[in-house]
This record gives C-alpha cells, structure tokens and sequence, in this order.
C-alpha cells in the first residue's frame, strides 16, 4: 500500500466522520419531540464539522499520497477491503460535504413541518454516504456507499418535495441508476483485470486501448449523468425544483460534485489514453453545456429552475477545467467544484427562504422585495455576483484559472466558452433587478419580514467563503498542487500510444 | 522611479466606501447624512493632495511611485493599489468634483424633492469608491475590478425614477457595460495572463509587459478586445448607453459624463494602451495610427448627432461621446505631445463638462425646461448660470484662455509631430472644433440675446438655489484657470511620458 499514508493521529478519524452521523441517526428514533430531533441532527453534524477541521490542520500538502488512511479487510474471498483515505483532490470536498450539512439542518428547521423525525435521519444518513463516497478508496466501498446515497435523496425528493415530486424523484432515481449499472459494470471489467478492487492499485496500468475506451465510456455516462453534462441534464430541473431546501442544497452542493469528482478520480489515471482521445467531444459537451444551461436559464420564471440551469451552466466549466489536463485548467476545476458547492448552495438557502415567506417560486411574485427585506437582497446580491463570478469573489478566481487553463490549450474552444460568462451575467442580473427592484407595478409585499438570526447564520458562514476564496485563495489552492500535479502525470504517462485525435478537432 | 510601499492610496479609495456605510447607516436624517456625504468626500480629496508631495515631479515633490499590495489570487494575478503621476491626474480631479457634486446634488435632490435620497447619496459614494479603486489600481485584475463596481453600483442611480423610461435607460446601461466587459476584458485578460504570467502594469509607458517574441496578430486581437471592452469610454459603436442613461437625475448625468463613469472608461482605455501594450509594442505593430482614425469617426459622427439634439441633456451626452475619444486620440498619436494632450484632457474635460450638467440641472431646477429651444432669454434671468455654462463651452470647442484649449494645443502639436498621417488627423481636429462650436455657440447665444417667449417675462424665474450656483461656478472657475495656468496638471502628464 506504498499509496496510503496511515493514519497518525492516534484514532480513525475518517471512519468517524463516515460513521459518526450513521451512530447519531439511530439514535433519532428514540427522541420524543420534533424539536428534540432538530437539536440532536444540528449538534451530530456540527460536531462531524467541528472533527472534520482536523483533517485540514493535519494535512500534509506536499505529498500526493492518499493520507488519513485506514484499511482493514471486509470479505476477503473477493479481495474487497474497507479502505479509505483523503488527497489533495478530495479534502476540500470532505469539508465542504461536512461543513454544509449544520446549515442545511438549520435551513430546514422550520421549513419542513412533518416527519421531521425521518427527515433529520435521511439528512444524517446522506451525510454517511457523501463523506464516505469522497474518502472511500475501495471500489466496492465506494460503489455501496454512492449507491446507499441514491435511497436517503429519493426520500427526500419524494416524501418533502413539492406538487409533481413522484415524478421528480422516480426521474432522479431512473438515471442516475442507469448510470450506475454501467458503473458496476466497469468495476466489474476492472477487477477481472486486475483482480483487486483498490482504486490506486487500478491507475496506471497498461489496459487494452479497447479495454479502456468501454470502461471510459462506462465510466463516462455514470459520471456524466451525476455532474449533470449536457445533454444528461433533464432530470436535474425537475428534481431541484421538487426538492425541499436542503434536498436541493446537497443535491447541487456536494451531489453534482461527486460526477466531476469521478472524472478526476477515475477517467484521468485509470484510462488516460482513452480520456485523451475522447478529450475533444468531453470539451465540446461542456461547451455546449455552458452555452445551454445559460441560455436556458435567461428564460426561467422559477427562481429554482433558474439557478439550477445556471448548475448545468457551471458544470461545465468544471469538465472544461478537468478535461484541458493541464495544472491550472484542473486545480481551478476543484476550486469551481468548492466555489459551485458554496455559491449555490446559498443562493437556493436564499429561494427557500422567500419561498417560505410567499409560497412561491416565481420571480414575478418576488418582485420588488428590496425595499422591504434589505439584508435578505444584501445577502442575495453578493451569492448573486458570486454566481455570475464578479471579480473579488470565490467563483471569479475558480473561472479564471479554468479560462487561462484552456485559453492556454484551446484558444478557439475557449472562445466559445466566453459568452457563456456573459450569459451568467446576464440571467442573473435579471433576477436580481427583478428581485430587488421589479417593475413599475410590484405585488404588494409590506407584511415581508427580513431574514431572522437563524437565517443570517445560514448565510454568513457562506459568505466569509465567497469572499475568502476570492481575495485569498491561497489556503484553497495549496493543498491540491502536488495530488493535482500526480494526476497530471498519470494521464498523460502512456501518450505514446495516444491517438491524435485533438490535432484533427483543433486546428 | 523608486517605488515606496504605503498605505494612502488604499485609505483614499476606502474613504468613500466608509463614506457610503455611514450614508447608508444615517437613514433618514438628512443632515446628518450630507454631512457624512461631505465628510467622506472632504477626506479621500485630502488623503489625495497628501500624495501629491510624494508622487509630483520635482521640484514640486520627490517623483516616487506609492504601492500598496493587498491580496495575490495566483502568482502574477494581484490585487494591488499604486499612485503614479497617471493615476494622479484622474485621482486629483475625480476627488476634487465629489466635493463640489455633493453639495449640488444637495440642493438639487431637495429642490425637486427626490425620493429615495439615502439610496442616491450611498450609491453616489459607491460609484466614487470605484472610481478611485480605478485610478489607483496596479494590475490589470484590480483595474477591472473597480470597472465592474462602477458597472454595478451606478445601476441605481441611472434608474433612480423606478418609472418605464428609468428601467429601459438602466437596461441598456448594464447590458451595454457587462457584456463587454466580461465578453471583451475578461478573455483579453486570460489570455494576458496567459501570454505573460503577470497581470500587474509595466512601470514605464513604452515597454508594456509582453515578452518581445509574442505573436502579433494575438497581440493585436487583444488591443481591440481592450479598446472596445471598455464600453465606458464612449468609442463607437458601444457607445449608446450613454445616451441611454440620460433619464438619471442630472447630478448623476454630471457624475456619469464627467467625472466617474465615462472617464473610469477613457482611463482603463488608456492606461492599458500605455501601461500593458506600451508605445513600443504599439508602433512596431502599426497600431496607433488606425486607433486614431478609428476613434475619429467617433469624435465626427458625434458631433453630428450633437447638432441634430434639441434636449440640452442629449446635447451634452453626444458632446461627451466625442471629447472622449479626444483622449483615445491624443493617446493613439504615439508623440509625447499626443499624450500629453490626451491625458490632460482627462481632467480638462472633466471640470468643464461638469460644468455643462449643472447648468443643465440648475436651468431645470429654476424653470423645469429640458429643452433648448426653450431657453430664449434665459441668460439674463440666471446670468451667472449662463455665464458658467458659456466658459464651460468655449473649454469644449477649445477657444483660449479655458483649459479645452490647452488641450486643442497640445494634440495639434502632437498631429504635427508624427511621421506620417498628420494632415488626416488635423482635418479632424479642425472639422470638430468647427462642429463643437456649431452646437454650443448657439446655445449661448439664444440664452443671452433670444427673445424671451410671450408671457414669459414676468413669471420671476429666478437662479436655482446657492447650493447649486457655488458648486457651477467654482467648477467653470477652475477651468478658466486651468486654461491661464496648465502647469499643475501638465506635470504630472509630463511625468507620464517621461
């Protein structure tokens, strides 16, 4: 296991954090009160945040190996281990999962109102499984665990989701399972190969251009559906709009993620010849993504259908990065991972808080609240110039690394890219100005209460990030430089055999 | 030129954003919130003249360059303030015109009983905020910055009516501004970056920060993405947000057209030209003598439509289309005397086309009249209005001893020295001066010697209000004196181009 640096800390922190809201979770069931599980479900996942900071002040970022690791033997027949580790890769998405989750339990406080006892369970339960898909280093562990995901969101969508959530969730469900048949399907592949189910152990390995080309487009329509990339996208509207607040929170924040974070850990080093001759088509998905998804969203009266087309818009920014293979393109992916996580997540805080306000997600029916909630549209206003990446924000820094990554490969295709930048802007100054200001005719708001200290709570942890990442990313980036540079290494090893297929797409 | 590390610049750029808390913070008192508004402006214009005995040239001060580094998102990629002489001659006017616009908004807000007075004077201290950060700024990234918080926070004030005619103005304004900055700047940035690995401003105006062997037509696709991108200045064809915006109320005309917006513009427009491509790059790839033809239809076509306005305000909005472009020009003449003559402009222009507005507001103010068939005989009711807003348009056309005329000079001198192209460029300069007087002498000369209409006469329209008055006549004050005595602001140009 020259990959994994074990654990020194004296206690398996990893497993804590994977099992620590598993362990709160069963004890839910036994609370009387509804208020009883709402405190129990904020102090489990507060302190798996509070644990979780240990994992930064303990990493180790000139090393690329896999640290924090634990490995113990599960069914050993099949070679199926219980391994799990972080790298600089996913670190921040680990912190970012565990950081969420307390303000997700506080933006539902009051907006679900029944079961909340089952709600909280599910919450803690995605918690289990998200940590654990990020640190998990064993295929089959890993697969159970993004399975195990699949169920709790379901719930989430179907049980506290809005008037059309059957077919929301069932549409949720359906692909993303297609999704992961293929999956299971190439893990398959790659362990009769290998016969071993150890990630680290599959990269780098001299695989068939064959071989590889069907487990990369296995790998590829799991992944591509989850991000989700244009054209897997349909399911995403829907299921973001049905959801509850922080079913649609998890879901864009750390969901969505989990498709690029497969990409980076799986499509990159263990079918580099394979990523470099499909790397074309992938750049120009994201394109037409970035194009779509900002298109898509200048037409939207639903204030979640807007921001979750933004999703699709911003998505495929982060292919682009991860696909141009070069340092900057992938470290500003990661970082647009985290900044998407942070920004988006706020925004769809923000439309959960007006929608239990108003009851209701039409921008037209928001019309013209700035007069009456002005801290709420000072909060709005900056996750919104955070999305359309105003300089000086978090995502401004994640987009220009992902643009001077591909303007240095692609001039022409990065070209292409920019006007969906100003797409970005475009969709969301309108919602803004139609928020802030409206029209000359606004409904009438004056019963509109401003955001209450529970709600700025919610908000202002994430607005520290957005302006932390965009004056000072430094912290951010530091961690993932030499893992990134690894991976760099391991796709482009076998570029020997590497079919030029880009020099023909790229003149 | 030595550089020392200190704070001002920053402290003079945070004055307004301090001042804008505190306006916001005040609410509803009005007094108090003036004061706040004066206060602020009062201070950042001190924290700036502080600066002149460092940055000025000898003898007046010691020549040295002010840094302050504030933030690195990437190596090369800065967020950093600096106060060169440049950045002076934007920075000293700028900070000057605040002051006396805080106290003609004063009295023209509370003339008309404006609503939303708070919002008005918060999002004025923003728009300063910056426009100075822009003055101020060391890197490409920190220049854009504070473009994109101009774009941002003059928003409200274009649309400050909240009616159908202030949201479509406000419309085109931010369409217009953001998407060519973010469609034109922020890929030319990139791919700067790209190019160079650095963001940060060349020190000199000739070497800019290109390596020597860097492909021309990139270098070349870039410099019209950076000319074109700054929507702000006014160079045709993203030019018609400025009229556009016109339904603000008319202290904001007078900010927006002359002090903060357009020149955070022409400013960006230049600075970049000078301080990333540098004149080297400029003529070794041929690129100032089709800016300059480029930039005079823009300073032509304007002046014809300037005619065409019967609307003093609209007037005035294609007049300042075209006297920007003066800047452009001066600067794409490539002959220290160009430079000079484009960049003196910055603050020439400046004083006296603030001038115009507040005579504009102050007519409307008294009389409520926008348009200039409609001002027969006013001059002798407002005579020193009037007597301002004549000053102010002889700086315009160029006529001696107002500070246009330096200007005129100067570019004349700098047509005259370049190798090739000059005669085109002085029929240029020739032909606008006529159309500038055109549409300004007439304008004039129906306020003082039209007939009033009948039944006017004895209606007892009367000069606006002192706080409306003092503020117009110091301004076409200074710019008769800056006509008689250039030097001060001549030295620092004289620095620029070494």
């Amino acid at each position: 296991m020259d990959f994994l640096t074990i654990s020194t800390l004296g206690y398996p922190l990893l497993s804590i954090l994977i099992f620590l809201p598993l362990a709160g979770a069963a004890v839910l069931p036994l609370l009387r009160s509804d208020n009883a599980a709402r405190y129990w479900a904020l102090i489990v996942t507060i302190a798996v945040a509070v644990l979780s900071l240990q994992l930064y002040s303990h990493f180790d970022p000139s090393s690329a190996r896999y640290q924090f690791g634990e490995t113990m033997p599960w069914i050993t027949s099949l070679h199926i281990n219980y391994t799990v580790g972080v790298d600089g890769i996913s670190l921040l998405l680990v912190l970012m999962t565990t950081l969420l989750m307390p303000l997700c339990v506080l933006g539902s406080w009051r907006y679900i109102e029944k079961r909340v006892k089952e709600f909280m369970f599910c919450l803690l339960l995605m918690e289990t499984s998200m940590v654990g898909v990020f640190a998990a280093l064993d295929f089959v562990l890993f697969y159970v665990l993004w399975e195990a995901m699949l169920i709790p969101m379901y719930l989430l969508i179907a049980i506290w989701g809005g008037p059309r959530k059957e077919y929301a969730s069932i549409k949720f469900f359906l692909y993303t399972l297609a999704g992961s048949v293929l999956l299971l399907a190439a893990i398959i592949g790659l362990y009769l190969s290998q016969g071993t189910f150890s990630i680290p152990a599959m990269m780098g390995k001299p695989y068939s251009m064959i071989f590889q080309t069907c487990v990369f487009l296995a790998f590829f329509l799991a992944f591509a559906i989850k991000v989700p990339m244009f054209p897997f996208h349909t399911w995403l509207p829907a299921a973001h709009v049905e959801a509850p607040t922080a079913g649609s929170v998890i879901l864009a924040s750390v969901l969505l993620k989990m498709g690029t974070y497969g990409f980076l850990r799986f499509c990159l080093p263990i079918t580099p010849d394979a990523t470099r001759m499909f790397l074309p088509y992938v750049l120009w998905l994201s394109v037409a993504g970035i194009l779509y998804g900002g298109f898509t969203a200048l037409a939207q009266k639903d204030m979640k259908k807007l921001i979750a087309y933004s999703s699709v818009g911003h998505m495929g920014f982060v292919t682009l990065g991860i696909f141009v293979l070069n340092q900057r393109g992938i470290e500003g992916a990661i970082l647009q991972m985290l900044n998407h996580g942070i920004t988006t997540g706020a925004l769809f805080f923000c439309v959960g808080m007006i929608y239990e306000r108003t009851h209701s997600r039409e921008l037209d029916h928001a019309a013209g609240i700035g007069k009456f909630v002005p801290i709420y549209v000072t909060f709005l206003t900056v996750f919104s110039l955070s999305s359309l990446a105003f300089p000086g924000t978090n995502s401004f820094t994640g987009e220009f690394l992902i643009l001077s990554g591909s303007f240095a490969k692609h001039k022409l295709l990065s070209a292409c890219a920019i006007p969906g930048a100003v797409l970005a802007a475009a969709y969301m100054l309108r919602m803004l100005q139609r928020m802030i200001w409206g029209g000359t005719k606004n409904p009438e708001h004056a019963g509109l209460t401003d955001l209450s200290a529970r709600e700025v709570i919610i908000l202002a942890p994430l607005l520290v990030f957005v302006f932390w990442i965009g004056f000072a990313p430094a912290p951010f980036m530091n961690v993932m430089h030499a893992s990134v540079s690894q991976l760099i290494e391991q796709a482009g090893v076998h570029s020997a055999q590497a079919p030029s297929m880009a020099s023909l797409m790229f003149p | 030129m030595d550089a020392i590390v200190s704070v001002k610049p920053l402290l003079a750029v945070l004055a307004a954003l301090a001042g804008s808390l505190l306006v916001m913070l005040s609410g509803k008192r009005p007094n108090v919130r003036e004061s706040f508004s004066t206060l602020a402006a009062a201070i950042m214009f001190c924290i700036v003249l502080s600066m002149v005995p460092d940055v000025a040239p000898a003898p007046l001060g010691q020549g040295r360059t002010l840094v302050c580094p504030l933030a690195s998102l990437l190596p090369g990629v800065n967020i950093a303030f600096r106060a060169d002489p440049f950045s002076m001659i934007f920075a000293l006017a700028a900070s000057f015109l605040w002051i006396i616009a805080v106290f003609y908004s004063m009295g023209y807000m509370r003339g008309l009983r404006e609503h939303a007075q708070t919002r008005f004077n918060a999002c004025f201290a923003l728009a300063l905020f910056g426009a100075m950060g822009v003055a101020f700024s060391d890197s490409l990234l920190t220049l854009y910055l504070f473009y994109e918080i101009v774009s941002i926070t003059t928003y409200p004030l274009v649309a400050h009516h909240q009616d159908e005619e202030g949201y479509e103005g406000a419309k085109k304004y931010i369409v217009y501004l953001t998407t060519t900055a973010k469609g034109l700047i922020l890929p030319a940035m990139i791919l700067i970056y790209v190019l160079t690995g650095s963001l940060d401003f060349a020190h000199n105006i000739r070497q800019g920060i290109f390596p020597p062997d860097v492909n021309a037509l990139l270098v070349t696709i870039l410099y019209v993405c950076c000319i074109l991108g700054f929507a702000k200045n006014g160079i045709m064809p993203f030019h018609n947000w400025l009229p556009g915006a016109m339904v603000a109320p008319t202290p904001v005309s007078a900010l927006l057209h002359a002090v903060a917006v357009v020149k955070v513009g022409v400013f960006c427009t230049t600075r970049v030209m000078l301080y990333v491509f540098g004149t080297d790059i400029m003529q070794a790839l041929n690129l100032g003598v089709p800016t300059a033809y480029f930039v005079s239809f823009t300073i032509l076509a304007a002046s014809i439509i300037a005619l065409s306005k019967d609307n003093l305000k609209a007037r005035l909005a294609y007049s300042t289309v075209s006297q920007l472009s003066y800047i452009v020009l001066g600067v794409a003449l490539l002959t220290p005397d160009g430079i000079q003559g484009g960049l003196i402009h910055i603050a020439n222009h400046a004083f006296s086309k603030i001038t115009l507005f507040f005579c504009a507001g102050a007519i409307y103010v008294a009389t409520h009249k926008k348009s200039i068939s409609e001002m027969s005989g006013l001059g002798r009711v407002m005579p020193f209005t009037f007597a301002a807003f004549a000053v102010a348009s002889l700086s315009m056309i160029g006529a001696p001893p107002v500070a246009g005329f330096v200007t005129k000079w100067k570019l004349l001198v700098g047509a005259m020295e370049m190798p090739a192209h000059s005669t085109g460029i002085l029929l240029v300069l020739l032909a606008s001066t006529i159309l500038n007087a055109a549409y300004f002498a007439p304008v004039t000369y129906r306020a003082f010697f039209g007939k009033r209409p009948d039944g006017e006469a004895d209606t007892g329209i009367q000069e606006a209000p002192l706080a409306m008055v003092v503020p117009l006549m110091i301004a076409a004050f200074i710019s008769l004196i800056m006509g008689i005595y250039p030097d001060f602001f001549m030295m620092f140009v004289k620095a620029v181009t070494g």
